[in-house]
């Protein structure tokens, strides 16, 4: 396929790309490509100019501080997936990282472009959700935060300014004794999520404690299962009250659910309680050993650049 | 040695050359002076055309020229169908190179446009200015050829473009004496074949001398050169049609393509050369597709598993118009082999071919031949549910018994040679079928229910008799040609007709010379794809090239084992009679060390100092052979699943193969066709589908879509194999490139419908994605008492 | 618009203007001619086009070749040391990893990427490793079997 043709003009620093930014109205931000280049390629996407940010070393890497993992928006899955601190401090983000589409894909796709394209299919949004993480901005007037909670606001679409850029990823650390997983039942084609569910279990004298549980694919943007948590939470973890609280997600489900050929949304509303029940049962599991170091998603990873 | 070379599974000579990005595919070449063609296709199912303007295109940075039907009037004639399907009522409308008027699927080419690159091209493409008048369309076949569906050809009522009856035995009879009756509708959905490599034409036609070559990307150059010569209107001797390598085929480069004859068109009218390469998309939208029966099909039996007749009725969607060889797939190839490996007295089945607002239907891997096995197999799982028999020994009940030589069914086909109840005892016995029904007995292990499936089979191959291919409306020969050349130093170049593309007889058939003559194949290097070069071929599809083309090759190379015999007595001054000849070396009857090798004589035969008498110098020669016969491979496959009963995904545990395609020349390559057949034929079962929307566009328009097969979903498949040689092949082989997909569509369609019996589920459309088979067993809930 | 770009492939330095759409496969096989690595898919799904960027994996028709200036690119030509077949190439021949050929050049270099994360892989981790590169012909067994070998594992499934 054979995009339209567009300028293009390289930023060396985040104040550089707001600079172009202004100056070249209706650009688009070139990071890893992997969601603005299919675009281009069908021609669905025909912006007059791109800006590659790809270079900027301010906006890569993986840091741990003051209760939180700082990742940096350039950095790419196949990176987050393969990180140690990722994988000990926000294992379902690892995991989830780890099913983005294929190897070659989770190379070159980043995390900030990729929820600054808030594709509802994607799994990233669903997990960072979960997880309470929040969003580091440069704007016009200087940086501001976005929780992920008013981060995704429909498909396609986030709190994002036209002149805002998501320059890192911050994620609360687990805290002591919490399980995390990300169940996902993926398209076999696209390897997008036809279902993605996260879970952040907590274990406080035997019971539930505090629970947080996402969902993804099936609705324009993630949501929390409110009804899941509060059915399980002070619950002992049993397999009935895990079965009986992902029942409930069916209260968190609005009307209008996402569906195509492969799976309706009837089916999306059917599978919704079994993937949150598997990623609960998954991450209580967690819970429970947490003594234990969290398994990283690849524990045969062993990357060369780290 | 022969016998080492002969089934030996040496590495591919194909090899060093694919391994290093240095193979050649039509898309690679670059010309001198080369511009780029783009196709604007239709995005309507079905439309009028009424206005098209390509003035602002032309007129676009760089490019060279615009082109619409206007353009090709009188220059292009329609892409023709070359399967004149007789006794069937025929009727082919004319599939115009650029549309005329009316499109009629989405993909129908409307303009093209050259330009010096493909991206300028692409740019022009959005400044042609096309007016449609959208009109309603269709794609289901039973649909099209109800009262008061969608009209697509004036001069063609109903949409039929033919009704043809196989009918053998007195299929009547045969349900009235029925104790039990089983039936079914069964919908074989349209795939998308996917050979890896798009399709593509590179065009350089020459105005000095009037001259076109033509690489493209085709299982047929001889047959592309032929309808070539028809289409442009160009002398056929001027003409040269070269398949480079070829990235796969499945049957969809088999068809002789109105893109690929637009190209051709803009090179002469431009006179120089032009490329064009079809985008993926493309290819979902205008490349043939496969399958698209909806079948309703019903099996006599007696209560004690005995059959006694199979009638059916089937819909074959076509496509919007027929392609270069559809009419004989859902025909001659599907209903002559209704009867499989079964004593079946009685058989009836009609075939409607209907035109649709769909991509061209054409040959896809085993053509017809799984579409026929399915239905089959599905009825014998459906008969063994009904009497509450094993599935195997339903089968085993029904199978023929051994022949050597020849047997007749009743469809009027006499099949060569089979051992099928050996067959399908070798599979259940390796996969310990008893010990598998036991564990499925014990129930479902964490809500996963297992399934067996089986699928017994024959197929028709080595197509085929010319004689036969007359009488069934094949407008060409079947037969293949070879030629063999010896250099003096030994070293041979051997020259085929047919048109390999991944199957490897490059190296098997360097080995039948090697085996033959006694020379290592690796100093056998075999030409092919080129119509300046070789001889005359009907093309690489239907399992045929081992099967008819080898045997060319094996006979020729006994024409020159017999010259070289002559030349051999005459330098060992012996008589003719007294010869004989072992392994390469040809000697007196006794004493075997004073001995000639082949060598010794390829050199004598090339500088001819010292020849016989009236023989003449050089060792060459050539054969084209047309088969007495098809040939009948046959085999029996089991796979095993599990169905997650939650959400109704399933997983393939473990396939075996069992495939009997007579002598194996490499049984490597051998098994490398039974693993990509197979999987193929699993695709189908699980994953794959074209799907259309209410008005004719293509849903599942990319592999974002349209799912395939994947390394990860995927167990490994166990490959077994009997030896039946073909009683009239030269070297006995049968041919083994469809087989697998012929089997196993059936076969994972079973397990799956076996795993889901306790639920109460008895009918699935495929492919079985998680959803259909949770909402089948949902209904069954539902429904149950 | 043309920007220039400096792309070393296969150790060779390539300086060219190219329009900022041109896709990096475009660049590999139209501008200077190293058509090895092949277009299959418009999506990113089938891998044919797979190639290294300074050592990592990458599917080149999902990158612009000016995201690849100053970069170097590996591609199926540049993985054998002259004469000499890398293992991956060796071990696809001997295993019958190919039939059309069209796949492998993205397999080979999709399968180097899989050799490099995990050095020693199961057969699930190499079924895994390739979910991103489609083959028709293979059914991809023998890819499988061409990667264990490759990998000097021979102990098959664990």
């Amino acid at each position: 396929m054979y995009a339209p043709d567009f300028a293009y003009y390289r930023a060396d620093s985040v104040a550089e790309i707001g600079r172009l930014l202004r100056k070249h109205p209706g650009a688009k931000l070139l990071a890893g490509g992997h969601s603005l280049i299919p675009l281009l390629k069908l021609r669905l996407a025909a912006p007059p100019a791109l800006i590659d940010i790809g270079r900027i070393g301010e906006l890569k890497g993986i840091s741990v501080a003051d209760g939180r993992l700082r990742i940096g928006a350039l950095t790419t899955h196949a990176q987050i997936a393969a990180s140690s601190e990722v994988a000990a401090h926000a294992p379902a983000l690892a995991a989830a990282a780890g099913v983005i589409g294929d190897p070659a894909v989770r190379n070159r796709g980043t995390i900030g472009g990729n929820v600054a394209h808030a594709d509802p299919a994607s799994d990233l949004p669903t997990v960072l959700l979960a997880l309470g993480a929040s969003f580091a901005v440069a704007t016009d007037d200087g940086e501001r935060a976005i929780p992920a909670g008013g981060f995704f606001q429909d498909m396609m679409t986030t709190a994002l300014g036209e002149h805002d850029i998501v320059t890192a990823v911050d994620v609360p650390t687990a805290p002591e004794g919490q399980g995390q997983a990300y169940e996902k039942f993926s398209h076999p084609a696209s390897r997008y999520a036809v279902i993605g569910a996260a879970a952040a279990v907590g274990l406080t004298g035997g019971k539930v404690g505090r629970v947080v549980v996402t969902l993804g694919g099936l609705v324009p943007a993630a949501i929390r299962a409110g009804s899941v948590e509060q059915a399980l939470s002070g619950q002992a973890p049993s397999a009935d009250a895990i079965a009986d609280a992902a029942a409930a997600v069916s209260n968190d489900l609005g009307p209008d659910l996402i569906g195509d050929i492969y799976a309706s949304a009837e089916y999306r509303r059917a599978m919704a309680p079994v993937c949150v029940k598997r990623a609960l049962t998954a991450a209580l599991k967690r819970a429970s050993s947490v003594a234990e170091a969290p398994a990283a998603r690849s524990p045969w990873w062993k990357p060369s650049w780290l | 040695m022969s016998t080492r070379i002969f089934g030996s599974g040496i590495r591919r000579r194909e090899d060093p050359r694919l391994i290093t990005g240095s193979a050649t595919y039509t898309d690679d070449l670059t010309l001198p002076r080369m511009a780029h063609a783009a196709m604007l296709r239709s995005p309507h199912a079905h439309a009028r055309i009424t206005s098209i303007d390509t003035s602002r295109a032309a007129a676009a940075p760089g490019v060279v020229a615009a082109y619409t039907h206007a353009d090709t009037e009188g220059a292009v004639a329609p892409a023709p169908c070359a399967w004149h399907l007789p006794d069937s009522d025929l009727k082919m409308a004319d599939y115009h190179c650029l549309a005329k008027d009316v499109v009629r699927y989405v993909g129908d080419i409307v303009a093209v446009v050259v330009a010096e690159s493909r991206y300028a091209a692409e740019d022009a493409l959005e400044l042609v200015d096309v007016g449609y008048e959208p009109l309603p369309a269709v794609i289901d076949p039973e649909a099209a050829a109800a009262e008061g569906a969608p009209q697509l050809h004036d001069e063609i009522a109903g949409n039929q473009a033919f009704h043809w009856q196989v009918a053998g035995g007195d299929v009547d009879a045969a349900f009235a004496e029925a104790e039990v009756v089983v039936s079914d509708r069964i919908i074989q959905q349209r795939l998308i074949p996917n050979a890896m490599e798009p399709r593509a034409a590179l065009a350089s036609y020459t105005r000095a001398t009037g001259e076109l070559t033509v690489w493209n990307t085709t299982q047929n150059p001889h047959i592309v050169r032929f309808l070539t010569s028809l289409v442009l209107g160009l002398s056929e001797d001027k003409i040269r049609v070269i398949a480079p390598e070829v990235g796969g085929g499945f049957g969809s480069k088999i068809a002789a393509y109105p893109a690929d004859f637009v190209t051709m068109f803009c090179s002469r009218k431009l006179g120089r050369p032009v490329k064009w390469t079809e985008t993926r998309t493309e290819n979902y939208q205008a490349t043939t597709h496969g399958r698209d029966h909806v079948q309703q099909v019903e099996l006599a039996a007696k209560k004690d598993g005995t059959v006694l007749g199979l009638r059916c009725t089937v819909h074959a969607g076509m496509g919007a118009y027929l392609s270069t060889a559809a009419p004989g797939i859902p025909t001659i190839l599907h209903g002559l082999m209704l009867s499989g490996v079964y004593t079946m007295p009685a058989v009836r089945e009609d075939v409607y071919g209907i035109y649709t607002n769909g991509t061209p239907v054409e040959a896809y891997r085993g053509a017809g031949r799984p579409e026929a096995t399915f239905m089959l197999e599905r009825m014998m799982d459906v008969l063994a549910a009904r009497l509450d028999m094993d599935p195997a020994d339903v089968r085993r009940k029904n199978l023929i018994p051994r022949f050597e030589d020849g047997h007749d069914v009743v469809t009027s086909l006499t099949y060569d040679s089979g051992d099928y109840p050996a067959a399908l005892d070798k599979v259940l016995s390796h996969a310990d079928y008893a010990g598998l029904r036991a564990r499925q007995k014990a129930g479902p292990a964490n809500g996963a229910y297992l399934g067996l499936g089986l699928a017994t089979y024959v197929e028709i191959c080595g197509l085929g008799p010319s004689q036969v291919a007359g009488a069934i409306g094949f407008q060409g020969g079947l037969w293949e040609s070879a030629i063999v050349r010896f250099h003096p130093s030994g070293k041979v170049h051997v020259f085929i007709g047919a048109s390999p593309h991944g199957q490897g007889e490059e190296t098997t058939f360097a080995q039948i010379v090697g085996s033959e003559l006694g020379v290592d194949p690796q100093d056998v290097k075999v030409f092919h794809g080129d119509t300046d070069n070789t001889p005359m071929g009907w093309g690489t599809y239907g399992s045929r090239t081992t099967a008819v083309g080898g045997a060319a090759l094996a006979l020729t190379a006994r024409k020159i084992r017999d010259k070289a015999k002559v030349i051999a007595a005459h330098l060992l001054e012996a008589a003719v009679e007294d010869m004989e000849y072992e392994d390469g070396k040809f000697f007196v009857k006794g004493a075997p060390d004073q001995h000639k090798t082949i060598g010794d004589i390829a050199l004598m035969a090339n500088v001819a100092w010292n020849m016989p008498k009236g023989v003449e110098a050089g060792l060459e020669a050539s054969t084209f052979y047309d088969p007495p016969n098809f040939t009948f491979p046959f085999g029996a496959h089991l796979a095993v699943v599990e169905v997650d009963a939650e959400t109704g995904a399933v997983t393939l545990k473990r396939y075996v193969a069992l495939d009997d395609c007579g002598p194996q020349i490499n049984p490597v390559i051998v098994e490398g066709q039974v693993h990509g057949g197979v999987v193929q034929g699993v695709g189908q079962a699980l994953w794959e589908e074209a799907v259309y929307d209410e008005g004719g566009q293509l849903v599942t328009g990319s592999m974002l879509d349209y799912a395939l097969p994947r390394a990860d979903l995927l167990p490994d498949i166990e490959v077994l194999s009997t030896v039946t040689p073909s009683p009239h092949h030269p070297l006995g082989v049968k041919g083994i490139g469809e087989a697998g997909t012929i089997a196993s569509t059936a076969a994972v369609y079973n397990a799956v419908l076996d795993a889901l019996r306790p639920l109460g589920v008895s009918s699935v459309r495929m492919p079985l994605t998680p959803e259909r088979v949770w909402q089948a067993i949902r209904d069954a809930k539902k429904s149950a008492p | 618009m043309t920007v220039p770009v400096s792309i070393t492939v296969n150790g060779q330095r390539y300086d060219r203007e190219v329009e900022p759409r041109l896709l990096l496969v475009h660049f590999l096989r139209e501008v200077i001619g190293s058509t090895g690595t092949k277009v299959g898919c418009d999506t990113s799904q089938c891998g044919a086009c797979t190639v290294l960027l300074d050592g990592i994996s990458l599917k080149s028709c999902t990158a612009l070749a000016v995201q690849a200036d100053g970069a170097e690119v590996t591609t199926i030509e540049g993985l054998a040391a002259g004469e000499a077949l890398h293992p991956l190439q060796d071990a696809f021949w001997e295993k019958h990893g190919l039939q059309c050929g069209f796949c492998t050049p993205g397999m080979i270099m999709a399968s180097h990427e899989l050799l490099r994360v995990t050095p020693d892989p199961s057969d699930a981790q190499i079924r895994h490793g390739l979910e991103g590169n489609l083959c028709r012909c293979t059914g991809y067994q023998n890819i499988v079997r061409a990667v264990r070998q490759a990998a000097g594992t021979t102990a098959g499934q664990r």
